[in-house]
């Protein structure tokens, strides 16, 4: 048991955290990246590139640099502090990891060194309008062509960076019904190719997302990166590894927050004194750091848990992280735009864009309460 | 950064485990599963197979019987006592005037107080609340007049638990009543069998006999029996306030009282089927699962984090061990309590219950009969020890910086 950081973990998070303070250290730079081309800035993509986090968890024999989930967790956190726009969940969080626990090794092989450079970003196209949080419930079909091509037919939604990625990976289903757990297939695809329309659209805390369409498209045997027995399995690995980063994600945005509304209460004058002197604003803060010290606690719970090989005692796990996630997020973010009164409203002020971004995040592979009927269904923690 | 047990602390575990469930009664240990009070010769036995296997004292230095264990060891065994329903040994004693003794007293009073303390051959009780002096300790009024070679002790102490058993107090006392509040305090130990004490009992309103009010009247102190300098007790007070970081959260009863409700509810039904199987029920009880974990993983990080510390400044996130730890006890009483629904209301009186108090045989079911009390009597837990809101206080001002 041991919750310090090696050496090179802490020079990881330091060096990060000076990147980020350069490119993210006014709201306005995020403004601006927003407004470029790909709603993200491939500059500072290069950079995340040059310190090796687009390597971190994939193997060093595929060109990675076999890093852990701590590291992931690291990264994420200082991504939530920052408000970081760039696809890192999509592409290498995500994506990369359906293509990890996938484990075709000659796709592996060929992508993650582009991957690593920066030079290539993936998107995982797996949500279908109807699913809401089940992530067995996919409609999109894939037809077998009796030559072990398959032709992808569908439509998907909130496709994360899926307008700027250059490869998608799709869900189809090969067999069985609608929300059947087996039958799932995973189809690595150009996002470019025949039969494949992209609508993209910025989302509510900054990023992009596309709605997919899949009309006819066709694949040959390379692009199966898992059949369809443990389709569902490798998504829900991979989904999982997600949760625990956005859990992390979260702590690095409720703690910047949370900073930035005891700064205000402290500078902020009325009745010709601080309104951080009133105790009713002092405990609400304090309720405030509570719910974000238990969320911290909750993702590295999480960080720790994604990696259990039962898949049962993981998903438990990361659902109860995702409980407290969710919770704590919307305590921190709804008190700390009170606590700012008018100011907090504004577009113009950081406290909003940690809030939309909180928000999300719960909304994000299920929220509270779903986690927490997923949870309760399994018996419970213990 | 390794978020597992290693196999030297499963191992640590498993040998406590073992002595726990083996070498203190299963009438106890049922006892404390089962929220029913101890009495003192139960409490007594158990803290003396602890004793026997060092395992009273293990956080004291090892000169006075200290284990030198690593923050995780003491962790684990924490963890392990209160899941398995062992009693906590006396906190007073070791937790409390133990540790004070050991920063503050002479060699002489380590060696008169401590190993009876820490046997448990002396029974001491916390003379700090008065009636005036509750979350604004440092008001309290009881004076200590110095005469000779000895204190004059008059005033009221309250809420002073299970001072019915003890032989010995710890008190706060004014001795300088012209200096600012805090500075005039002085620490000083006595017998409860000193003349011009008298303990009254305060009843709870579960019914039980907790507390008590402690009135002094000329009360005679040797001045060897003061801990620490005359007029400086406030620095023994906010130390034993301090000290106690990680227990305080009580994760192992908690978790004893979750899984308790999980099987009981397993048993109970609730129309067709048991109430274990009622989406709503089983909703709130891993609601309370997830914030024991996050209590759980928060206690450990303060724990790991704690070797590095230089002095005695806690972690930050130290500070919220009471009250997450004060509300997850809290729910979990409020969960048995529904558990039993109906079968709660029975009242069952000890039979030193002055009003109802009778030898009839007990109404209702066993299990059900200490529930609602339970639920009843744990609303102190966010009182006691620096209410919640005086917790929130702290946090804001030592943490927040307001």
């Amino acid at each position: 048991m041991d919750f310090d950081l090696s050496d090179e973990q802490r020079q990881l998070k330091d060096s990060l955290e000076r990147l980020l303070a350069d490119n993210y250290g006014d709201l306005n730079q995020r403004m601006g990246y927003m407004k470029e081309q790909k709603g993200y800035s491939p500059a500072i993509w290069q950079q995340y590139a040059e310190l090796g986090l687009l390597g971190v968890p994939f193997a060093e024999e595929h060109g990675g640099l076999g890093q852990g989930l701590t590291e992931t967790m690291i990264i994420a956190e200082a991504f939530g502090r920052a408000l970081a726009v760039e696809p890192y969940l999509a592409t290498v969080v995500l994506a990369g990891g359906v293509l990890r626990h996938a484990g075709n090794e000659a796709v592996l092989k060929e992508l993650v060194p582009s991957i690593v450079e920066g030079k290539l970003t993936l998107a995982l196209a797996h949500q279908e309008r109807q699913a809401r949080y089940d992530l067995a419930d996919t409609a999109t079909t894939a037809r077998a062509d009796g030559k072990g091509g398959y032709t992808l037919e569908g439509d998907k939604c909130v496709v994360l960076h899926g307008d700027t990625a250059d490869k998608l990976i799709v869900t189809a289903r090969v067999s069985g019904a609608r929300n059947e757990r087996g039958g799932i297939g995973l189809f690595l695809i150009d996002a470019k190719a025949n039969g494949v329309t992209r609508r993209g659209y910025p989302t509510q805390d900054g990023m992009r997302a596309a709605d997919v369409t899949l009309s006819a498209v066709r694949v040959g045997p390379e692009a199966v990166l898992a059949g369809p027995e443990k389709g569902l399995a490798v998504i829900e690995r991979a989904v999982d590894e997600a949760i625990a980063a956005l859990s992390a994600e979260a702590v690095g945005a409720m703690a910047a927050l949370h900073e930035l509304t005891v700064d205000y209460l402290k500078t902020r004058k009325q009745f010709g004194v601080p309104i951080g002197s009133f105790q009713v604003l002092q405990h609400k803060s304090v309720d405030m750091f509570t719910a974000l010290e238990q969320a911290r606690s909750m993702a590295y719970y999480a960080t720790m848990m994604a990696a259990e090989p039962d898949a049962d005692e993981r998903r438990k796990a990361i659902s109860a992280a995702k409980v407290q996630i969710g919770r704590s997020a919307r305590l921190v973010g709804e008190t700390a735009i009170q606590l700012h009164g008018g100011i907090g409203m504004t577009m113009e002020y950081k406290a909003g864009h940690y809030f939309k971004r909180l928000t999300m995040i719960d909304m994000a592979f299920g929220d509270a309460d779903h986690h927490l009927r997923v949870l309760a269904k399994a018996g419970g923690l213990s | 950064m390794d978020l597992r047990f290693s196999a030297e602390e499963n191992a640590f575990r498993d040998k406590l485990r073992t002595f726990f469930r083996t070498k203190v009664p299963a009438s106890i240990r049922d006892k404390v599963n089962e929220g029913r009070h101890l009495d003192k010769e139960e409490m007594v036995t158990s803290h003396k197979i602890l004793h026997a296997e060092g395992l009273t004292v293990p956080h004291w230095p090892k000169e006075w019987g200290g284990a030198d264990w690593t923050p995780v060891q003491h962790y684990i065994y924490t963890e392990e006592l209160q899941f398995n329903g062992v009693p906590q040994p006396l906190p007073f004693n070791v937790s409390m005037c133990g540790p004070v003794i050991i920063a503050f007293g002479t060699e002489e009073q380590k060696k008169r107080f401590l190993p009876r303390m820490a046997a448990l051959d002396d029974w001491w009780c916390q003379g700090f609340s008065e009636p005036g002096a509750g979350s604004d300790l440092a008001g309290l009024k009881t004076t200590a007049v110095r005469k000779g070679d000895h204190y004059v002790v008059n005033g009221q102490k309250t809420w002073t638990t299970l001072a019915q058993y003890a032989d010995w107090i710890f008190c706060l006392c004014r001795t300088d009543p012209s200096a600012k509040k805090q500075l005039g305090i002085s620490f000083l130990v006595f017998p409860m069998n000193s003349p011009g004490i008298t303990v009254r009992p305060i009843v709870t309103m579960d019914g039980g006999r907790e507390v008590n009010e402690v009135f002094f009247d000329d009360v005679k102190v040797p001045v060897e029996n003061l801990i620490g300098q005359e007029h400086r007790g406030w620095d023994c007070a906010k130390f034993l306030l301090g000290n106690e970081r990680t227990g305080i959260a009580r994760v192992g009863y908690s978790k004893q009282r979750v899984q308790r409700i999980k099987e009981l509810a397993s048993r109970v039904m609730a129309g067709d089927r048991p109430l274990m199987e009622d989406e709503r029920f089983r909703e709130k009880v891993a609601a309370v699962e997830v914030d024991l974990k996050a209590l759980e993983m928060t206690q450990m990080r303060v724990l790991s984090e704690e070797r590095h510390r230089k002095g005695n400044t806690p972690n930050p996130a130290s500070s919220i061990l009471k009250i997450k730890g004060s509300e997850v006890q809290q729910a979990t009483t409020a969960l048995l309590l529904e558990v039993a629904g109906p079968l709660a209301l029975p009242y069952q009186p000890d039979e030193d219950d002055v009003q109802f108090g009778s030898n009839e045989p007990p109404v209702g079911l066993d299990w059900a009969a200490p529930v609602a009390p339970g639920y009843f009597n744990y609303r102190k837990v966010s009182i006691y020890g620096g209410s919640n809101e005086i917790q929130r206080n702290i946090i804001a001002k030592a943490v927040l910086g307001f």
